[in-house]
């Protein structure tokens, strides 16, 4: 196997430093660009794995970045940003980006994402039909879920809900993704249905104790379904 | 006054204005020749060997050669011709002056009245501009130009100059009197040295004698010493070292449409500049004003409008008598001294009504009375309406009806009375004519019933012949009849007349102050002001305020105003010098618009402009006093609004500070505790990596990255920047990524959820609600027991949707609890050393407050510990999911 290069795109030196330590312990080749421009050269000169891109750069906006790395080789994108930028972190991933991160981040949750988004991008071929998350089981063939050995009556929305998030395990996935994916039809999406019924199905595959450790609420942005890293 | 030492505000405020202007100069002379010109020009050449940057701005030499010498090597500003009447005036250029900024201009002839077209009617008022402009101002004047003196020297020369110049702006001037002996003035006047226009010579020959001289000289000379005194006065008010009005003097002069009105105004002017005391002008209404017309109107106003330019306040007050005026007027303004003019009517008046004088000493006692002659007016009055008195035709017609019918009746039914029965007939036309159509009228049917009586019964009938001599009797009872009756009548009505004007300025004044005592709001008081105001005198109006740059319309009462350039001009003027301008003013009258400034103390709050739909004058000479009065209310009421303003400012920027200190103090504490240990921890990994500094450096690094996210809340929160995303939102979402995001902080303590199912989803900003949970987590994780569990409930009750957090600790102090919400409140007992600032708590309140929730403290009642709830009001709850096939 070769080299997977990580490309780090950020105008904070310490940033970057901390991010190379980081990933080059992890295994991962490393690339550095301070600005759009030079991650532009450097993403058309050789082929990237990933790009780990902070939408707040110097000549300009990250979130134009997106389609055209998508265009040069089409890497793993990975968002960098702070806090309150929900419109931005959507927008992204609308655009094509995989996931993202919040600054400030925890370099093992980082790491973790990157290895989710590869992941999937490797099975994006053959689809499991089987997923297992935190003592669940889905069975997408036979539309069986089962928590620990017991089976969960899930409706048919929830099944399609779950499928939509397990289309894409460990990795957000936004509102608006959900909706089209378990509504295809309806024109009347509207997000409290999704809230119900991720709040259903919480019920069955948390339970009280659990909450949180099957599906992930990504404030303003989606949910993710949690698997093992 | 002040009594106790201190600075008198008004002076200081004076001396403050006085800063930044320019300064006045003025070169006084007692008469033409004197050489007042001369000396202006040496002392301005003097100052600019100086150095001082000095121009003409217009210097009139009259061909004299010594003075032509001095002007040159002087910078001359060019005059401006205005053309006017076929001719060319050279005036001075105001603009080219204001443009060429020098130090100091040379303005020859401050009372000079200016070409028709100029801005300003007066030179002395372009002086004003100067000096407004912080430019200094030479100027000259003779002393029978200063409006109070005016009447004092035309008394002894029999010469009056129209061209006046207001004491105010004398007063505030530097003088320097520009003296030369009599005889040496007159030697100058014989040797051809003094100019005179050819056309006064003669009317000014006998000016120049020498007792004319020497007291014009006395009057100037003294006039400086009055002004050196006046300036001294204020110093000392404004350094507080005392100095008071001379035992609270109030002088009030009664004024009348005479107009030798203006000379006792003159004379009060003197009088109260002699005592340092207050002084205002007032007419007595009486039945007698309805007469008036258009003459008297304007010569009132011109009373008015002198006393306001000296200095002094003005009222109307409407009575029956000057009497009763007076004394009513006197006792309300706790006057001292009363001065009145002796006008010179006829000994035969002063028999019919007696001395008004001698009343008025009389009936004000414990107030001093001046009594000044009254100088006969050359221009008299004219034009007095005098259809009221005649009566009208309708009246003469009834009464020539009544009379024939009393003729007919008596006639009809002579065969049954005697002659004094018919006499007795008459007395009803007579009456009724008196009573209902006045004197004139009464007169005429007593006239009209004498002649019928006479004619038709009185033998010999047929004749107007009477032949018994008691017939003459009933004739002159009819005539005397008449007359009595008809001034009882108008004494009557003319008496229920000034009840109800007076009734209606009340009136009008009370129901303007309860327009506006109700209001608070700047923008809305003015609006009331336009509309009372506009009101009251059927009148536009508007109200400006000031604005970057210049003035703009806080409002108006009418949508359909237009102020052109000029009408702007003049308001900036009456904004700028807080003195009225406009139509009817001495100040760009040609505005269409006239403007009163509405002041308090010296500043100038705000313009109100009065404009008459058909044109013509804003405002009546007697509805003047009612605008003051008005105007003096509607200044009060704006200066108590912009002061609330101020006030409330004043306490928000008192909070702020509060807060500020508060958030210093804790920012650096909360900041530099995490700060420290991450460095001490840093500094300890060169010696060798612990699990133990790895865990410090990394809850401390957590510690502080929430600690300035909750201060982006705050800032976002105070800034009021906080916008609201709302949406339908699940409870049990929620909780699950604030457990999961607070995992840290809360190890060592169980998550119990009790989160009910079914619940419904609540309307709320996800985010925000969010940091509520993060916050009140946080808080809890804190102040919690350490190994005991944390409850985070949600329970649907009593149609309010209630989230909390509890904890098992110490609790919070009774009585107190909901204090912790308040920013960078730290209950004392529950503060201890452990970290944060007291902003997380008051997050919360903002945050649930922005979104229509509240929020609660409370102590638990099964254990001790803290409970925080968040209250989710019904109209919260999205309650419209049933039925979707989920």
């Amino acid at each position: 196997m070769s080299v997977q290069t990580v490309l780090i795109v950020d105008d904070e030196l310490h940033i970057r430093r901390l991010l190379k330590n980081t990933l080059e312990r992890a295994g991962y080749g490393v690339e550095e660009a301070v600005d759009a421009r030079e991650a532009l050269r450097i993403a058309a000169s050789r082929p990237l794995t990933a790009v780990l891109l902070d939408l707040g750069l110097p000549d300009r906006d990250g979130l134009e970045l997106v389609p055209l790395l998508k265009k040069l080789g089409d890497p793993i994108i990975l968002v960098v940003s702070a806090r309150e930028a929900t419109d931005q972190k959507v927008a992204a991933l609308d655009l094509g980006a995989e996931d993202y991160v919040t600054k400030p981040f925890d370099t093992e949750e980082l790491l973790a994402r990157l290895r989710v988004a590869l992941r999937g991008r490797g099975e994006a071929t053959s689809r499991p039909t089987v997923l297992r998350a935190h003592g669940v089981e889905i069975d997408f063939e036979h539309r069986l879920v089962r928590r620990g050995d017991e089976e969960a009556h899930l409706t048919r929305k929830e099944f399609d809900v779950l499928s939509a998030l397990a289309a894409h395990p460990g990795r957000v996935v936004t509102h608006q993704r959900i909706l089209e994916a378990a509504w295809p039809t309806d024109h009347d999406r509207r997000i409290e249905y999704l809230r119900i019924v991720v709040r259903n199905l919480r019920q069955k595959l948390e339970g009280t104790g659990g909450v949180g450790t099957v599906i992930a609420n990504e404030l303003g942005i989606g949910y993710r379904l949690l698997v093992a890293a | 006054m002040n009594d106790d030492g201190r600075p008198s505000p008004e002076a200081l405020l004076r001396q403050a204005s006085q800063e930044g202007r320019g300064r006045l100069k003025i070169f006084l002379g007692a008469a033409p020749g004197v050489g007042k010109t001369y000396e202006m020009l040496s002392e301005g050449a003097e100052r600019r060997r100086a150095g001082v940057d000095i121009v003409i701005g217009v210097v009139e030499t009259h061909g004299r050669v010594e003075t032509e010498a001095l002007t040159r090597g002087h910078e001359i500003v060019p005059r401006k011709a205005i053309p006017y009447e076929g001719r060319t005036l050279d005036e001075m250029d105001l603009d080219a002056i204001l443009e060429r900024a020098p130090t100091l201009v040379l303005v020859d002839e401050l009372a000079h009245t200016n070409a028709p077209g100029s801005r300003h009617p007066k030179r002395y008022q372009d002086v004003e501009e100067l000096l407004a402009a912080g430019i200094d101002v030479y100027s000259t004047i003779n002393i029978q130009h200063i409006e109070s003196l005016n009447d004092v020297v035309a008394s002894f020369t029999r010469v009056r100059v129209r061209e006046t110049v207001p004491d105010s702006i004398v007063e505030a001037a530097e003088i320097e009197v520009v003296d030369i002996p009599p005889d040496e003035l007159i030697e100058r006047l014989k040797a051809g040295k003094v100019y005179l226009p050819q056309e006064a010579t003669r009317a000014l020959s006998h000016f120049f004698s020498k007792s004319n001289l020497s007291a014009l000289r006395e009057l100037a000379l003294r006039r400086a010493a009055q002004a050196v005194d006046a300036q001294m006065l204020e110093h000392v008010r404004a350094l507080g070292v005392g100095g008071t009005w001379a035992g609270g003097e109030r002088i009030v002069v009664a004024i009348s449409e005479l107009p030798g009105a203006l000379g006792l105004v003159r004379a009060t002017k003197r009088i109260a500049d002699a005592m340092h005391a207050p002084w205002t002008a007032v007419y007595i209404e009486t039945p007698r004003a309805q007469t008036f017309g258009e003459a008297e109107h304007r010569q009132l106003a011109a009373v008015f409008n002198l006393a306001t330019q000296l200095g002094g306040d003005v009222a109307t007050v409407p009575a029956t008598s000057v009497v009763d005026g007076l004394k009513t007027f006197t006792a309300e303004a706790r006057a001292t001294q009363l001065v009145v003019g002796k006008s010179a009517r006829s000994r035969w008046f002063e028999l019919r009504h007696g001395s008004v004088v001698d009343r008025i000493v009389r009936e004000t006692p414990g107030i001093a009375v001046h009594v000044l002659p009254m100088e006969a007016g050359t221009a008299a009055p004219t034009g007095r309406k005098r259809t009221g008195d005649w009566g009208s035709k309708a009246g003469y017609a009834w009464t020539t009806a009544m009379v024939a019918g009393v003729t007919g009746v008596a006639s009809a039914l002579f065969h049954i009375l005697n002659l004094g029965n018919v006499a007795l007939l008459y007395l009803l036309p007579v009456m009724a004519a008196a009573s209902l159509f006045g004197l004139r009228t009464g007169l005429f049917a007593g006239i009209a019933s004498s002649i019928a009586y006479n004619f038709f019964f009185l033998p010999p009938t047929g004749t107007l012949t009477i032949n018994n001599p008691e017939n003459v009797i009933s004739i002159l009872v009819l005539l005397g009849i008449a007359f009595v009756t008809s001034q009882l009548t108008s004494r009557v009505r003319a008496q229920a007349d000034i009840a109800a004007a007076s009734a209606r300025t009340n009136a009008a004044l009370a129901g303007f102050l309860r327009q506006l005592t109700s209001l608070n709001e700047p923008v809305a008081l003015a609006r009331a002001i336009c509309e009372e105001v506009g009101r009251l005198f059927d009148v536009r109006t508007v109200i400006l305020v000031a604005e970057d740059p210049g003035l703009a319309v806080q409002a108006a009462n009418g949508a359909d105003y237009r102020l052109e350039t000029m009408e702007m001009a003049a308001a900036q003027w009456a904004y700028d010098t807080g003195a009225p301008a406009g139509r009817g003013s001495g100040t760009l009258a040609a505005s269409e618009w006239f403007f009163q400034p509405l002041r308090s103390g010296e500043r100038t709050l705000a313009v109100l402009g009065l404009a008459r739909e058909a044109g013509g004058d804003p405002v009546r000479s007697d509805q003047l006093p009612l605008l003051m009065s008005l105007v003096d209310q509607a200044s009060l009421v704006l200066e108590r609004a912009r002061l609330e303003v101020e006030m409330r400012d004043v306490d928000a920027v008192r909070e702020r500070d509060r807060l500020r200190a508060a958030l210093l103090s804790s920012v650096s504490h909360d900041l530099r505790t995490p700060l420290t240990s991450v460095m001490a921890a840093a500094a300890e990994l060169h010696r060798g990596v612990t699990p133990e500094l790895i865990a410090t450096i990394e809850s401390e690094a957590a510690r502080l990255n929430r600690f300035v996210g909750n201060l982006l809340d705050m800032a976002r929160v105070e800034a009021g920047a906080l916008r609201l995303r709302l949406e339908p939102t699940d409870l049990t979402d929620a909780v699950a990524g604030a457990v999961h995001d607070t995992k840290r902080v809360l190890e060592g303590h169980a998550i119990e959820l009790d989160v009910a199912p079914n619940l419904p989803l609540v309307r709320v900003d996800p985010q925000l609600l969010h940091h509520c949970l993060l916050n009140l987590l946080d808080n809890a994780g804190r102040y919690a027991d350490p190994g005991t569990p944390i409850i985070v409930r949600a329970e649907h009750r009593f149609g309010m949707l209630r989230l909390s957090v509890i904890d098992q600790g110490p609790g919070l102090p009774p009585g107190r609890e909901n204090e912790v919400f308040e920013t960078f409140r730290r209950l004392e007992g529950s503060d201890r050393a452990i970290g944060g600032t007291g902003l997380g708590l008051a997050i919360v309140k903002a945050f649930a407050e922005a979104m229509g929730m509240s929020v609660e403290a409370s102590n638990r009642e099964d254990l001790t510990g803290a409970q925080f709830s968040l209250c989710f009001p019904v109209a919260l709850l999205v309650r419209d999911t049933d039925g979707a096939n989920l």
